[in-house]
Formats: structure tokens, C-alpha cells, sequence
């Protein structure tokens, strides 16, 4: 793969970024409701200093004076500050994040690691017992929205067999391996629940995907050779069927950041998801703006680490 | 006579589709003897290809299966035997190129990986070795920069230069017989000459059989010492070159070789190819008696009533007609 492909497509991200940001200042600076709000119905509080504190902040300055002041600070790494819960928003988040980042993460690894030989088995297989099974779990798997698995999975292993706890904590006591266990044990439901979702539909991804590319010529010239099936299928079936799975992933990225976020709701785990909804409620407008541009900014790394993947699966693309 | 090559008998490749059976190869029988360049013609859908990937077992089972027949193979029978056996088989000692060369080559890696890869494998060789094995094999097919192209994707070959890479890829474990499913019908009409060039110098290096596919006649004519002429999933006729075009006996065989476009016939006449009319009868539900009686102007009572079997009309010279 040649390095101008990747240099280029990391200078594509520096514009997207740029405009993503625009796109939420402007929908925030649209929404009813900013931090002083409360201010102004505390009567405590004297008009003098509330229109002093306004102007400090520059709240009443125009949309993009203001968006070029929060872009500037934002670049000088100064993420402004969370009137709700006093503290830097980027402590608040840096606090935050790493607990998210494992559970997409892990959930993301295991949702691969299973689906994607189940999906190749499956195709390869065409309507046997094992396909049916396959293609009905992930059918199933699919459909149900998290907010439900979540919830289903509280009511069965926490309530019903008590085995889980459904209350994710990040301050547990203790060191080493009680410790990590308690952790893994917490994370247990909140990352099944968004491995079921995303694994359920890499299969149907992957399933169709190698039925695709199982047809064509080149797989058949790479059956004359005799090297036999196996390698027939891992070498020359699964590198290409990969190639448009990989776009799909990326282009679910939202949707794996939306369902964390209502996985963080269910279970309490204390990610940006859950940063972001107390601070949507609380109108904190820094954090919300602060929250939702690290998630597009993850979005668009995972679609930069797609793109360099999809490079690598696909010489003729690096070529262009 | 010594024991041939390859010896089809009886071969019946059907296929189980929602719609019922297709007979698509229904009782072939098919010779080739050691260095000796066998055409197969006959239009589209008459069952060539299937017959050829059926030597193989390249066919999808299912929904394919091998109804009846005998598939032998230096006096073997191929059909019964298993994947790993059959692997030992292909590519070492039976290879085989397709007709389109744009979709032949996997996408994803190098040209020359792939040869290298039927080199490794067959000739238990490094990959290293294997690698200077693909760039000989280039060299052999005259693909210019052999060291430098051994490393390009497909997609940076012109058609005919692909089908030059099929061609090394098949040689490049010295097969006894190369199945050629018309190899050139996709290319430009100056690239297929140039191909059908470099196959004929590589028959005569490697001296292997050669089993070509092609529904050109010209082409025939001009490489094959004996003709297998398929019409609906059957042979019609079967003859040495010169006995085929000479005396063409079934109606079928003649209507073709008066297709075939004439350079002598003088381009003011507007030279009107006589297309045989009609089209190749559905393999769902064939016609019970001649297949070709649907189109043939010679057709007869008798025709309907029963598939008139191959008949020896000369040494050589074998014609399903009832004529
Ligand atoms: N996988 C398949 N399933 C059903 N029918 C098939 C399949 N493969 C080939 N056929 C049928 O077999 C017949 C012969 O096809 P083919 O051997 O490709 O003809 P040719 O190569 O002479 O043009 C066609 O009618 C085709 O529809
Ligand atoms: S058998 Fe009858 S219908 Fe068939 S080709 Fe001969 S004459 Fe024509
Ligand atoms: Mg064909």
C-alpha cells in the first residue's frame, strides 16, 4: 500500500472534522436552553453579575465569533469548563472515555472474533442445519433493539440468577486479580449486550458477503490448482469477501456509539455516553459539545483505520 | 490403439434447479490422445463448459451431479474419486484456463504469488523458489519486464496479457492435457491470434493435449486434428479435422461451418453468414428424439420418435443422424 494513500487519507479527515464541528456549534447554539438558565431564575443571583458572567463567557457574542473562540481554545487544548460539575471538561472526559473505549472495544473484538468465522462456515454451508441456526440467531440477534437485550439480560442474570451485578461501578475497592474480576464481571452484560447487536449483524455481513464471492471465476481457477477447499476458502474467498464488510463496519460506527450510549444508560457504566446525557440534561452546553465531538472525532478515526484496512484488503483501491 | 488420454464415456452433468432437472451434458462421450489438440464446438449453452469443469469436478455439487458416465482419466475414473486425490490431479496433470480473463485472476494478490502458488504446491518448492519459477513462466508467455511484472495485481494487465498470466499459471506445472474453455472469445480479434499463437508454441515445448473450447469454426480448422461437435447437451459428430470440414455429415455441423465468415466470398456480396435459425432447445425438458429436429430441414418422422445414436460413417467419423 503506498504511503501517499494513507497521507491522503488522513489529510481527508482534518476538513471532515472541521465541519463536524460547525455542524453541532451551530445545532447547539440553535437549542433552547443554555448554562445560565439557572442563573437567571435564581433571584439571588443580581442581574449586574449575571451580564457580567454572560460576557465573560461571550454568550451573547454571535454564532461564529463564538465557534472561532471555541475552535481556537479547543486547538490550544483548553476545552473550556463544566458549569455542572466544576471541573475542566477535558479531565471530565479523559476520566470518562477509557471505560467506553474498553467496552465497545472488547465488545467490538468479540463481535469479530465470532461472527466472522460463523458468517464464512455459514456460506460455505449454504442452508444446512448449522447455517439455519446461524442465520436465525443473528436474525434475532439483529431485531432486538439494546435497550431490550439490556434489559432482558438484567431481569435473567442479575435478578433471576443474581449471578451479574447490574450496576457498573468504577470505584471498586481492592487490588489484583479480585479486583479485575469484579471489573470483567460488571462488564460482562454491557459488552454482550453491544457484542450481540454488532456480532448479529457482521454475520449477515460476512454470510453474504463470501456467498458473493464464492461464485465468481477467480475461485474457481483457484480450485483447478488443487490446493483444496480450506485454503481455497481462507485464501481466496474470505481476503476478498472482507473488503466490502469492512465499509459496512465502519459505516456502523454511529450506530455502535449510539447503542453505547444507551447501554451506558441501562447499566450505569460511567462512559461519555452517560457523561453526555447528564450533561444534555443538566444544559451543560461545553460538555455536550465537548462529548459529541470526541465521538465523531472516534467515528472518523474508525472510518480512517476502514479506509487503511480496505486499502490493504484491496490493492486496486490504493492504486487510484 | 494405445490407451487415450482422456476418455469420456457416457458422461451425464445435470443440474437440480427449481425448475426441474437441466440436462446439461447428457451422454457425452469424448477422446483425447496424448499431444493431440481436441476441438469442442457448438453454441452457447450446448454444455461445453460443463463438460470441461465436469473433468475437473469444478462443478457445484449441488446442484450439480454426475448422473451416469465415466470420466477416464489414463484408464482411472475420475468421478469416483475424492477431493484430495482430485487435487492431486488438477493443475499437475490436468489444467484448465476459462474465457474470461478480467475476472479469472484474484483481485487481491500479485501475479505472480498466484503462479507461485500452483509452483509451491505441486513441485514442493520454497516460495522463494517458487517465485523465480513464475517470473521463468512469465517469460515464457512473453510478457515483457518479467522480473518487475511478477510483482503487479491483475488490474494492472490488459485483457490479452491476462490470459497470457492464466496460461503460464496453467503450464507452470508441465499438465498433461490443458482444457482451454474458449480462451479467446472475450479478447480483441488481434490479441485472439496472438494467443492462439502462444498456446500452439507451448504445445509444441511442452507437448501436452490440448482440449479446446470455442464456437469459432475458423479456429478449429486451423489447430485441431479432431472435432467434438455438442448440440443440447450431446455429441452430434465427432471427426479428424480434415473428414469434419471435408464431409461434414450432420445437418448441425454443416450449418455451422456455413456460418463461418469467408474472407473469399468477396466483400461486394455482402457476405451473408447463414446463420442456422432457430435457437439451442431448453435442457429443462428435452425434446424426446433428435435434438436438432426443431431446427433441422431434413427432419423426418423418425427423427421424433428416437435419439438416433452415434454411427462410425468412416474410420474415425462418428454421426448421431439418422441420415
Ligand atoms: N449451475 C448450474 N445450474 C443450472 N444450470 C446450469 C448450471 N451451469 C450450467 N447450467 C446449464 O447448462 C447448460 C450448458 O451450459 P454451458 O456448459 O455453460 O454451455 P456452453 O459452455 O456450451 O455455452 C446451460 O443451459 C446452462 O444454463
Ligand atoms: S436426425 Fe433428423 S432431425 Fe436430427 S439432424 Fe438428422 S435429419 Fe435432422
Ligand atoms: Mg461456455
Amino acid at each position: 500500500m503506498s504511503r501517499q494513500y494513507i497521507i491522503r487519507r488522513l489529510l481527508i479527515t482534518i476538513p471532515s472534522l472541521l465541519g463536524i464541528s460547525i455542524v453541532l456549534f451551530a445545532i447547539l447554539a440553535l437549542a433552547p436552553g443554555d448554562p445560565f438558565e439557572e442563573l437567571a431564575t435564581n433571584p439571588a443571583v443580581p442581574p449586574e453579575v449575571r451580564a457580567a458572567l454572560r460576557a465573560k463567557f461571550g454568550l451573547d457574542d454571535p454564532v461564529w465569533t463564538r465557534y472561532l473562540h471555541w475552535l481556537g481554545a479547543m486547538i490550544q487544548g483548553d476545552w473550556g469548563f463544566s458549569f455542572a460539575s466544576r471541573m475542566d471538561v477535558d479531565t471530565l472526559i479523559l476520566q470518562r472515555l477509557p471505560t467506553t473505549l474498553i467496552v465497545i472495544g472488547s465488545s467490538q473484538v468479540i463481535a469479530i472474533l465470532v461472527a466472522l468465522p460463523v458468517g464464512v462456515l455459514a456460506a460455505t454451508r449454504p442452508y444446512s442445519l448449522f447455517d439455519q441456526i446461524a442465520n436465525t440467531l443473528a436474525f434475532v440477534g439483529f431485531s432486538l433493539p439494546t435497550f431490550f437485550t439490556g434489559l432482558l439480560f438484567i431481569l435473567v442474570f442479575s435478578i433471576q440468577l443474581d449471578w451479574l451485578p447490574f450496576v457498573y461501578r468504577a470505584d471498586i475497592a481492592g487490588s489484583g486479580w479480585p479486583w479485575l474480576w469484579a471489573h470483567i464481571k460488571q462488564s460482562i452484560m454491557p459488552v454482550m449486550v453491544l457484542g450481540l447487536f454488532q456480532g448479529a449483524s457482521l454475520v449477515r455481513f460476512v454470510r453474504s458477503s463470501v456467498l458473493d464471492v464464492i461464485k465468481l471465476d477467480y475461485v474457481t481457477t483457484a480450485r483447478s490448482k488443487g490446493i483444496g477447499e480450506r485454503k481455497v476458502i481462507t485464501k481466496h474467498v474470505v481476503r476478498n469477501a472482507l473488503i466490502p464488510v469492512v465499509t459496512l463496519v465502519a459505516l456502523q460506527m454511529p450506530i455502535v456509539f449510539g447503542g453505547a450510549i444507551v447501554t451506558e444508560q441501562i447499566f450505569r457504566v460511567p462512559g461519555i455516553g452517560s457523561l453526555l446525557i447528564s450533561a444534555m440534561l443538566a444544559n451543560d452546553t461545553p460538555v455536550v459539545m465537548a462529548v459529541t465531538f470526541v465521538i465523531a472525532c472516534l467515528v472518523v478515526i474508525f472510518n480512517l483505520i476502514a479506509d487503511i484496512l480496505y486499502g490493504w484488503l484491496d490493492p486496486r483501491i490504493s492504486f487510484r | 490403439m494405445a490407451e487415450p488420454l482422456l476418455d469420456i464415456r457416457g458422461l451425464k452433468t445435470w443440474f437440480k434447479t427449481d425448475d426441474g432437472m437441466v440436462r446439461a451434458v447428457d451422454g457425452v462421450d469424448l477422446r483425447i490422445d496424448r499431444g493431440e489438440t481436441v476441438g469442442v464446438v457448438g453454441e452457447s449453452g450446448c454444455g461445453k463448459t460443463v463438460t470441461a469443469r465436469s473433468v475437473l469436478k469444478l462443478i457445484d455439487m449441488p446442484p450439480g451431479r454426475f448422473e451416469a458416465g465415466e470420466i477416464r482419466w489414463q484408464g482411472r475414473d475420475l468421478i469416483p474419486l475424492d477431493e484430495a486425490e482430485m487435487n492431486k490431479i488438477r493443475a499437475r496433470e490436468i489444467a484448465i484456463i476459462f474465457q474470461e480473463p478480467m475476472t479469472s485472476l484474484n483481485p487481491v494478490y500479485t501475479v505472480g504469488d498466484q503462479i507461485a502458488e500452483v509452483i509451491a504446491l505441486h513441485q514442493k518448492l520454497s516460495t522463494k523458489q517458487a517465485m523465480a519459477g513464475a517470473v521463468e513462466m512469465l517469460k515464457l508467455v512473453n510478457i515483457p519486464n518479467p522480473e518487475r511484472r511478477v510483482t503487479d495485481y491483475p488490474h494492472q494487465f490488459s485483457g490479452g496479457m491476462r490470459q497470457r498470466v492464466m496460461i503460464a499459471m496453467a503450464l507452470s506445472c508441465q499438465p498433461k492435457l490443458l482444457i482451454a474453455d474458449e480462451p479467446t472469445t472475450a479478447l480483441d480479434v488481434t490479441i485472439q491470434a496472438q494467443i492462439l499463437e502462444l498456446m500452439h508454441e507451448m504445445k509444441d515445448r511442452f507437448g501436452m493435449a490440448i482440449m479446446l473450447i470455442t464456437h469459432a469454426m475458423g479456429v478449429v480448422a486451423e489447430t485441431c486434428q479432431r472435432v467434438t461437435v455438442m448440440y443440447a447437451g450431446k455429441v452430434v459428430e465427432e471427426a479428424p479435422v480434415e473428414a469434419l470440414f471435408g464431409d461434414p455429415r450432420h445437418p448441425y455441423t454443416q450449418g455451422l461451418i456455413r456460418s463461418i465468415p469467408r474472407v473469399d466470398r468477396g466483400a461486394e456480396k455482402k457476405q451473408r453468414l447463414e446463420a442456422i435459425p432457430g435457437t439451442v432447445p431448453s435442457l429443462l425438458n428435452p425434446p424426446q428424439g433428435c435434438r436438432f429436429a426443431s431446427r433441422c430441414k431434413y427432419v423426418m418422422d423418425v427423427c421424433t420418435q428416437a435419439m438416433p445414436p452415434l454411427k462410425e460413417v468412416a474410420p474415425g467419423h462418428r454421426v448421431a443422424c439418422v441420415l
